[in-house]
């Protein structure tokens, strides 16, 4: 099994995520984390989604997205050339005795506390999938109650956009998110 | 990715009146100029739907639509075809678009109108038919809360259709309608759904013609890659044993000219699959007849022992190619087809060309000259010596039956010969089914109409009606089953009613015949629901004739061979009504060869017990 990171350009307008995550379904395409947002370009959002590429191949995946009428753009991102980052929130029991030990562990890492109460703190860390992960297994002694992610998000490094080139010339949508 | 592009629309029915199909990079129609005019979201759709060049719809009214079939009323050009179940609207559409190569359209009501086209939708969407589906929604504010008769079609088809919009703003009914058009016959073709709330039906709009199609992630690339072209050339010139198999990508495409010159130049054996029957004439000396689980043995074996496939149009479905890692297993694949998915999804290519099939052929066509001029001509004495072995000791027949009664397979070989060759000829789904495939010769393009893909019972009476519609002029037949028969045949009205003559021959077997030789094959003889009563010998429940008769259609009857042909002429002659006749036949006949499903095409049976020796290389 391998991972890919793909940046899909879509139009922002309802429904698109549907068919996006419908076409992953149907085709027994397995998605690892996806996440949505605008984009520079009012009539542009972006869909990251991490594949997992077991039964079918990338390219079949990226062509079937490709049909999809409303997707305008499909960029995988690898990691030598680009960022790639989630976000991550996890309670972790941290009393008087532990507490310091917990805190190490979240300096180590560069990730904050964000929030604390009598036996517990909230971490908060953004990193990419290999940083969190080690993070949540140092954390684990401690005793880890909680966990969140986000989808990962992801882009490019150098000057290049790849959002310039796909703005649609003609399009006329009101700016809000109707994903 | 190019960059995306503003397509200037072009308006009917200057643009309509050839069915050529269009495409984004082709198109230089010049931007007209624009119209605006005051009138209801209703007069919007119907008045888009004229511009569109959209001739006819199948339909039926219900609440949620009502707005729009009132300025229907007063359409001149958009004439409207009452049926009496929305599936039938649905094949309706299709049989019209198979038949002329325009886009079919529907209109039908909310809730459950709408899920009544459901069918039909994903049969369009298999077979790649182009077609526009227009459903009424409930209104904007009650979208969610489900109101009467509120379904959510366009998350309920969104796996079957090639796109889907949803309206809510009446001023964005002419530019939807015209993408709709646009998307459903260019590229790969399919069906596209436009879904319309009532409230934005009733509302007051500016009907404004669009200047151009807000479609910027739709690009379909139609020109071939050069090299591509090359490649595929030097391999086909080089080629010791190669196979051209045709798929409905050729029929759509309209690219049965080109195939016929490739098919002449290259002087390699040709198979047609059960989709592009007709895409180059049965009759032709190169043609092998049809690949797949019913497939001729010249053609299934050619296939596997080829050295080369040049795959034009198709998607190598299971049925055709049984077993995928025994498939062909010496081939070199080319493969040309308008969706750059369909190639590597199911077998390995090594020559892949994305493009309109047209473009691709007028390409490739001269290539293969120069490289022939190049390399000199193969020699397929050795291969053509195989092969008509082949087609010599396994052809295509049936034994007639045992018990004294028609045998199916005789009926639709007669039916075909006196129907002749610019027939149009609608079959159902089942034994029926492959029987008119084998034993008819599909001579022309748009003259074979089937539910290939998905297969769906009840396909041929209202594709038929649909294709009569389209084809006023050409005789129409429908090769139906009993079981598909009693699914759809409720447009009988439809057909009386509105003149729409065509000719249905019952393949009265008594039983679901397909699923019952399954069960001859593999069930050891128990037959579990598959009897009909239908047949001979039967309660005769319905009696196809007083069923024709009460619809004002003309039944008729034949039950031994002596009536065949006497009642295909009478069917012949009648041109004012419908015609249905129950062809009481055998319920023993199987049909062969068969590949059963999930082995591999090498064990072929070309009837029970018998299996070919084609390896035998004498
Ligand atoms: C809507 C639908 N339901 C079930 C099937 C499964 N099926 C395939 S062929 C067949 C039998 C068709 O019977 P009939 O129309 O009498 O044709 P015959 O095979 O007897 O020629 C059935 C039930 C189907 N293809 N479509
Ligand atoms: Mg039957």
């Amino acid at each position: 099994m391998s991972r890919h990171t793909l940046s899909v350009l879509v139009e922002n307008k309802p429904g698109v995520l549907t068919r996006v995550a419908g076409l992953f379904a149907r085709r027994a395409f397995n998605i690892h984390s996806l996440a949505v947002g605008t984009t520079e370009h009012e009539n542009i959002s972006r869909i990251t989604i991490v594949v997992d590429v077991e039964s079918a191949p990338l390219e079949q995946i990226i062509k079937q997205l490709n049909k999809l009428v409303n997707v305008i753009k499909i960029v995988e991102l690898v990691n030598e050339t680009s960022i790639l980052r989630k976000l991550l929130l996890v309670k972790v029991r941290a009393d008087a005795q532990t507490r310091s030990g917990v805190l190490e562990v979240v300096n180590l890492f560069r990730a904050h506390v964000v929030d604390v109460s009598v036996d517990s703190v909230v971490v908060e860390a953004i990193g990419p999938n290999a940083k969190l992960e080690a993070l949540l297994a140092a954390l684990e002694p401690y005793g880890v109650r909680e966990i969140v992610q986000s989808g990962t998000i992801a882009i490019g490094r150098g000057a290049r956009s790849i959002t310039d080139r796909a703005a649609p010339r003609s399009a006329h949508h009101p700016p809000a998110v109707q994903i | 990715m190019s960059q995306s592009q503003a397509v200037p629309i072009p308006r009917a029915p200057a643009a309509r009146v050839a069915p050529e199909r269009r495409d984004p990079e082709r198109n230089a129609a010049p931007v007209v100029p624009t119209i605006s005019e005051p009138m209801s979201g209703a007069q919007s759709v119907i008045r888009s739907l004229e511009e569109v060049g959209a001739e006819v719809a199948f339909g039926l009214p219900g609440g949620c639509i009502l707005p729009a079939y009132d300025p229907l009323l007063d359409s001149k050009r958009l004439r409207h075809i009452l049926v009496r179940h929305e599936q039938g609207a649905g094949h309706a559409a299709s049989g019209y678009a198979q038949a002329t190569g325009k886009v079919g359209l529907t209109i039908v009501t909310s809730g459950p109108g709408a899920t009544n086209l459901v069918t039909a939708l994903a049969d369009a969407n298999m077979d790649s038919v182009p077609m526009v589906a227009i459903t009424g929604q409930v209104g904007a504010s009650a979208i969610g809360t489900d109101a009467f008769q509120e379904a959510d079609i366009v998350g309920i088809t969104m796996p079957i259709t090639k796109h889907s919009y949803l309206i809510k703003d009446a001023q964005e009914i002419p530019r939807v309608i015209a993408e709709a058009f646009h998307l459903a016959e260019t590229g790969r073709p399919g069906p596209v759904l436009v879904d319309i709330a009532k409230t934005a039906l009733a509302a007051p709009t500016t009907f404004t013609w669009p200047n151009e199609f807000q479609l910027p992630g739709y690009r379909p690339v139609t020109k071939p890659h050069a090299k591509q072209i090359r490649e595929a050339a030097q391999a086909m010139a080089a080629a010791k044993r190669p196979v051209i198999m045709a798929g409905g990508g050729v029929i759509r495409g309209q690219a049965w000219d080109q195939l016929r010159r490739l098919v002449d130049l290259s002087g390699a054996p040709v198979t047609t699959t059960l989709m592009a029957m007709g895409a180059i004439p049965d009759t032709h000396p190169q043609h092998l007849g049809m690949p797949g689980m019913h497939g001729t043995v010249a053609a299934v074996a050619a296939l596997q022992k080829a050295d080369l496939i040049i795959a034009l149009g198709c998607r190598f479905d299971d049925r055709v190619t049984g077993l995928l890692p025994s498939f062909a297993p010496h081939a070199a694949v080319i493969h040309a087809d308008i969706d750059p998915a369909e190639i590597g999804k199911n077998v390995p290519v090594d020559v892949p060309i994305v493009g309109d099939l047209r473009e691709v052929l007028a390409d490739l066509i001269p290539a293969l000259a120069a490289e022939q001029d190049r390399v000199g001509l193969p020699d397929l004495a050795p291969w053509w010596h195989q092969i008509d072995q082949w087609r010599q000791n396994y052809p295509l027949g049936w034994d007639e039956p045992t018990d004294g009664l028609l045998s199916p397979q005789g009926v639709i070989k007669r039916i075909g010969q006196l129907a002749g060759p610019e027939a149009v000829i609608v079959s159902g789904v089942g034994q029926h089914q492959m029987w008119a495939s084998q034993f008819i010769d599909h001579e022309r393009p748009r003259t074979w109409i089937n539910s290939g893909g998905l297969g769906t019972m009840g396909f041929a009476v209202p594709a038929a009606m649909g294709a009569k519609v389209g084809r006023p002029d050409a005789a129409v037949w429908a090769i139906d089953g009993d079981g598909c028969f009693q699914m759809t045949n409720q447009e009988l009205a439809t057909c009386v009613l509105n003149d729409i003559p065509i000719k249905v021959a019952i393949v009265n077997n008594g039983v679901l015949g397909m699923v019952r030789q399954w069960q001859t094959l593999f069930y050891n003889e128990r037959y579990s629901n598959t009897f009909l009563n239908t047949g001979h010998g039967s309660r005769r429940v319905p009696d196809f004739v007083k069923l024709a008769e009460s619809y004002g259609a003309v039944g008729l009857r034949a039950d031994t061979p002596a009536d065949v042909d006497a009642t295909i002429a009478r069917a012949n002659e009648i041109d004012d009504r419908p015609v249905v006749i129950d062809f009481t036949v055998s319920d023993k006949a199987l049909v062969w060869p068969m590949v059963p499903a999930g082995v591999s095409n090498d064990q072929i049976l070309y009837a029970r017990g018998l299996s070919p020796e084609f390896d035998r290389e004498d």
